[in-house]
């Protein structure tokens, strides 16, 4: 394994880097898997909406294809902006918040082993949703999907979880701890709905599909929808849209930190 | 001026001025806006030294343990730990710290949180060890979110001891703590330091850190005010307290020269005065049915409200 090889390695001045990064990681993972709570939220919201709105719809059709089949990549995307949004903005809250981080920051503890768990685990659980709303749209839906298209989503999924983490991060960083769950919920709600998570944008007023192209999380949704064969447009510029929202929520969270450290 | 103890906070002699310091502020000046924390502060910690940082709320305690542990930045001055930035990662690898944590991650293990602590540091010590030595043998198991509080003030302090640290922090180590857990961590803290480990603790318990300081550092409004052992700070205070069963009025017994303060504990009074033999004989003179006499060096505490000018409105001004 490569952790023991490093320990191995190193002489005794030095803790292994890639223990840190491991351990910190599994047990961030660790840590939000026996959360009951988190779970529910994380995991059921996205797994009950498209029990109810996608497969108990199986029979309307949208573009040529089942709405269970679009729902399919509009929950996958709801639930990995909520796996992020909550998982980094309102964990770092608390942690913030009570202390814990202090005392995290006053060890040795590499910062970037930190943050970096945070979005391992976002990306774990963005996966793992994705994977069991494939499972339920085959078994229940009846949606067919060829192991290409059911991995160039879980890809899509994975990379999409990006500016959604970056913006958690601002929220993590400024919210304090009990006001951090509802003010994720007022950005990703709406997010979630004007971007075309839970209906086809074309249902909105018209003026809600042009502030819709604005969101990352429509950029998100097109990109998702695009890997089971929905829609149009250039994939390379949604790409280079949602790489711009991660640029700028990072410099603004960059920002926000620094702020923090000189007044501290 | 309530009293008039001065102190030379630089001059204090203490048993480890030989030893090495490994970590220090010098000159160091924080501000928050507008409002100065910290005001020219030089401290040294020295290998071996137990400090405890006394002081009032507000008075710069915790701003500068923040600034040795690298969680803040000096305005102006320098912060050193074990030679180096205590916010570069590598100056902190000797370093130890229990803070004050409100909440922290309720679903993992009292064993997952010492190992991934250990894991941050070159040379842990082991798990059956940490265990031991902050009372947690069999609740290695348990759920953090599932301890008592004082289990998991216990819980912080191994996390401080994880990395086998020579420089330990510990801010008010036995908040929440009942008598014997506070006389086992005591117990803890005296065997660190007898293995040469250094610790500053700050502490509301005056008791504490006479019991545990080999020096005290007052700190007011950011300043050093005093500094020394436990017993040179009483010492320099002077006073004792008479405490007897009187008829006296407690207006009368202010007026009597020497008193420095006069206070009620149940059905006696305590007179508080740097010349007690002429005071006694002025209230045995006017009260010969006098009894329960009791006369006693100063405490810390005494010594800390005169030093922070705290002492109760009846203390007339010197």
């Amino acid at each position: 394994m490569a952790t023991t090889a490093a320990a191995l390695d190193l002489p005794h001045t030095q803790p292994s880097q890639p223990r840190i990064y491991f351990n910190e990681i599994r047990f961030e993972l660790l840590k939000l898997s026996r959360n009951r709570s988190y779970l529910f939220s994380m995991i059921g919201f996205p797994v009950i909406f498209y029990l109810l709105f996608g497969v108990t719809n199986k029979a309307a059709v949208f573009q040529g294809h089942s709405i269970a089949r679009y729902l399919l990549a509009g929950y996958s995307c709801f639930g990995a902006m909520g796996s992020s949004l909550f998982g980094i903005g309102a964990g770092l809250a608390f942690e913030r918040g009570h202390g814990w981080l202090e005392m995290k920051r006053a060890s040795p503890m590499p910062a970037a082993a930190y943050l970096l768990a945070k979005l391992c685990v976002s990306i774990t659980f963005a996966a793992g949703i994705t994977i069991l709303l494939m499972v339920l749209g085959t078994a229940l839906a009846g949606v067919h999907i060829t192991a290409v298209e059911g991995l160039r989503l879980l890809a899509t999924i994975m990379a999409g979880v990006l500016p959604f983490a970056s913006l958690g991060l601002i929220v993590g960083l400024l919210m304090p701890s009990n006001a951090a769950p509802g003010v994720i919920n007022l950005i990703y709600l709406p997010l979630s709905f004007c971007g075309g998570l839970w209906m086809p944008i074309e249902a909105l007023p018209h003026w809600l599909q042009v502030v819709a192209h604005g969101l990352p999380s429509f950029w998100f949704a097109r990109l998702a929808l695009r890997t089971l064969g929905y829609g149009q447009g250039s994939a390379i510029v949604a790409w280079a849209l949602l790489a711009f929202y991660t640029v700028v929520f990072l410099l603004a969270a960059a920002f926000v930190f620094r702020r923090q450290e000189a007044q501290a | 001026m309530a009293a008039s103890v001065v102190l030379e906070p630089h001059n204090v002699t203490t048993r480890n001025s030989d030893s090495p310091v490994i970590a220090s502020l010098r000159e160091v000046t924080k501000k928050f806006g507008q409002q100065i924390a910290l005001d020219h502060l030089s401290l040294e910690l020295r290998r071996g030294e137990v400090v405890a940082l006394l002081g009032p709320n507000g008075a710069g305690k915790t701003t500068a343990v923040r600034l040795l542990l690298g969680l803040s930045q000096a305005t102006s001055g320098e912060a050193r730990l074990f030679g180096g930035d205590p916010r570069d990662r590598a100056s902190r690898m000797r370093l130890g710290a229990m803070l004050q944590v409100g909440r922290m991650p309720e679903t993992l293990r009292v064993r997952e949180h010492l190992q991934l602590f250990s894991s941050y540091y070159p040379q842990p010590r082991p798990l059956a060890e940490l265990l031991s030595v902050a009372g947690l043998e069999g609740l290695e198991d348990r759920l953090f979110g599932k301890l008592s509080g004082g289990q998991k003030q216990r819980v912080l302090f191994a996390l401080a001891l994880c990395g086998d640290p020579d420089l330990i922090c510990l801010d008010e180590p036995t908040l929440g703590m009942d008598v014997e857990a506070r006389r086992s961590m005591w117990e803890q803290v005296r065997k660190l330091a007898a293995k040469g480990k250094t610790i500053l603790l700050t502490t509301h318990y005056l008791e504490e850190a006479d019991a545990l300081a080999s020096r005290i550092v007052v700190l007011q409004k950011g300043k050093i005010i005093a500094q020394g052992t436990a017993e040179e700070l009483k010492a320099a205070d002077g006073s004792r307290t008479i405490r007897c069963t009187t008829s006296l009025q407690p207006g009368l017994l202010s007026s009597i020269p020497g008193v420095i303060s006069v206070e009620h504990d149940g059905g006696a009074v305590l007179v508080r005065t740097r010349t007690p033999e002429a005071v006694l004989r002025s209230m045995l003179a006017q009260d010969v049915a006098l009894s329960g006499l009791e006369v006693r060096a100063a405490a810390l505490e005494d010594a800390f409200l005169a030093l922070t000018n705290q002492t109760g409105s009846n203390a007339p001004t010197l």
